[in-house]
């Protein structure tokens, strides 16, 4: 492996490396083959494999056969040191996501997501310091990209975990513009040097600004567009990982970290327009506390009973269940499903209306009740189930609230007016379990709960449907 | 205007490679079922760890007869990524496993 096969362009190069080479494409194909593989379900499992297969081949064909600018292979200490790292974070890695509760899973997506992005800015720190590195723009770039990813999914991690509350926009956005000047300022001031290396203070400088940005960007935003922002730090974790490419030249982290990174923004988007909103709006609006409050409304909150409101599910022919959030935070997919059974055994048609960003990720609704062994054809997307919503005797509401508030079609100032909403308030009837009285995440009143079809049912959803199921079994 | 010409042919052919990946990465990802979204993300999220590549090579090449902040730096850059794609990888596979499971008679009774 280490006898010179050719020369190219003057060069010589070694077997190994061409090797090396040619197990970045393969490995470069794998991702890319991987990802097309994950997005069929019949072959979603596969494709994941595929990928993973593709990051550890790369992985111990550089271990192997990288040679730096004199052609020296990595030492045999330097490998050992390597391998045990790559150990450690292994084990780490995997019990985490062995032992993460169903429920957590958007947290610990962005939880990875942040040590990847912070793994990035190390690496683009040190480069900067390499003497024999020229590629000052990347480097800054990957530093200042991976940063921001990094500090921005620690806050959403823990937005998500609730260690964190909502935080007002305000002036902000203000502030946060300013960042933003500052670190492309910076980012130039360095770049115009003759001799950047020297400004290792600068260079820090642009590492703390970076990690304030993602802190103060993420910040604000809250409730509905959580999922938004995960998918756009994970593509900037993807981008700060392709810019490390460039200073390496290697093409397998600049096609996987750019393909990620567009993929990444492809499913940005696809979540905005779910929303109606722009991604500048998500960025720089946020679901603040600004919007009007419409104190006008009509009617009062009326609670139900849970006798009653058995009585009115196992006695209804068509009902439609519309998961949020509080579902996951309750851990009632498996009661629900078992709900939906016992209502499907007095033949009621029961199906779920999934709003494409109910939860705090894109699909976190189906992944819940998929774990709970809901059947698959049972849960309809938005527009599907809207078609029919007005022949629905009775539309269930576990836990969701910005996705059914009919603010969104009929309050122009409300912060949420034209986003998609399933149409709840349409139904015959509406039962919303809650667990308070408050608002929702988004901070929003919800003119749903007035309406005089609506009833409320307060208490943790878990235990609520548990003794609807029992009130039903006693019918 | 000479400095940009001077980066755009010394990285020419990574950024064919970059230019080309935009397109590939929106045309995979577009018209995919929202079930898949976060299973999606998740994997995505464990390939842009493709940063300890990155790791390796920093340390692979490193001085490691004494313990420099360099070197720290660089084990906790590996570890990081690390976590990044093996949990990320895992973490997408248990997503996916519920998926399997509810593809047999999905009536486990509780």
């Amino acid at each position: 492996m280490n006898q010179v096969l050719n020369t190219f362009n003057g060069t010589e190069f070694t077997t190994g490396s061409a090797v090396l080479e040619f197990s970045y494409l393969v490995a470069a194909v794998l991702f890319v083959w991987g990802l097309k593989l994950l997005s069929h379900p019949e072959t979603a499992r596969r494709g994941n494999f595929l990928a993973g297969a593709g990051m550890i081949l790369a992985m111990i064909t550089t271990l192997l056969l990288h040679e730096d600018s004199e052609g020296h292979r990595i030492g045999l200490a330097n490998v050992i040191i390597i391998v045990l790292s790559i150990g450690v974070g292994t084990v780490i890695g995997i019990i985490m996501a062995k032992k993460v509760k169903m429920t957590a899973m958007p947290e610990m997506v962005s939880f990875f997501n942040a040590t990847g992005g912070l793994a990035s800015a190390l690496v683009a720190v040190l480069e900067f310091t390499n003497p024999l590195n020229e590629s000052f723009l990347v480097t800054l770039l990957g530093l200042s990209i991976g940063s921001i990813a990094f500090s921005g999914s620690m806050i959403a991690y823990w937005k998500l975990n609730g260690t964190i509350g909502n935080f007002p926009s305000g002036f902000l956005k203000y502030v946060n513009i300013f960042l933003l000047v500052a670190i492309i300022f910076l980012t130039s001031y360095i770049l115009l040097q003759p001799s950047p290396h020297n400004f290792k203070g600068m260079m820090y400088l642009l590492f703390a600004i970076s990690l304030v940005y993602g802190i103060l960007f993420v910040m604000p935003i809250g409730g509905a567009d959580m999922p938004v922002v995960i998918s756009l730090l994970n593509s900037l974790t993807g981008i700060a990982a392709a810019m490390a490419g460039f200073i390496y030249h290697n093409l397998a982290m600049i096609l996987g970290g750019i393909f990620v990174g567009a993929a990444g923004t492809i499913l940005t988007l696809l979540m905005c327009k779910a929303m109606n909103r722009s991604l500048w709006n998500v960025i720089v609006g946020g679901f603040g506390s600004s919007g009007t409050a419409s104190d006008d409304l009509e009617g009062t909150v009326k609670e139900v009973t849970i006798m009653d409101a058995a009585i009115l599910l196992a006695y209804s022919h068509n009902v439609v269940i519309v998961p949020g959030y509080g579902l996951a935070v309750a851990q009632a997919q498996h009661s629900i499903h078992e709900l939906e059974k016992k209502l499907e055994e007095r033949g009621v048609r029961v199906r779920y209306g999934i709003h494409p960003v109910a939860g705090r990720m894109p699909g976190h609704m189906n992944v819940l009740l998929a774990e709970a062994d809901v059947p698959y054809e049972k849960l309809v997307e938005m527009d599907e189930i809207n078609k029919d919503i007005e022949n629905t005797d009775v539309v269930i509401v576990v836990g969701a609230n910005d996705v059914v508030n009919p603010a969104a079609n009929e309050n122009p100032g409300s912060p949420i007016y034209g986003m998609p909403i399933i149409n709840a308030a349409l139904a015959k009837k509406v039962i919303v379990m809650k667990r308070g009285t408050g608002k929702g995440y988004a901070g929003i009143e919800n003119p749903l709960f007035y309406k005089d079809n609506t009833s409320m049912l307060y208490g943790n959803a878990k235990d609520t449907i548990q003794k609807l199921v029992g009130e039903i079994n006693s019918l | 205007m000479n400095d940009i010409l001077i980066f755009f042919y010394s990285f020419r052919e990574p950024i064919f490679i970059m230019v080309l990946s935009i397109f590939l990465g929106i045309e995979v990802i577009s018209h995919v079922p929202s079930v898949l979204h976060t299973p999606l993300m998740s994997g995505a999220n464990a390939i842009s760890g493709v940063i300890i590549i990155g790791g390796i090579i920093l340390v692979g090449h490193a001085d490691i007869s004494r313990i420099s902040p360099e070197l720290i730096v660089g084990i906790l850059s590996i570890i990081l990524a690390t976590l990044n794609v093996m949990g990320g990888f895992a973490v997408t596979d248990r997503m996916l496993e519920m998926f399997k499971k509810k593809k047999g008679s999905g009536s486990k009774s509780k």
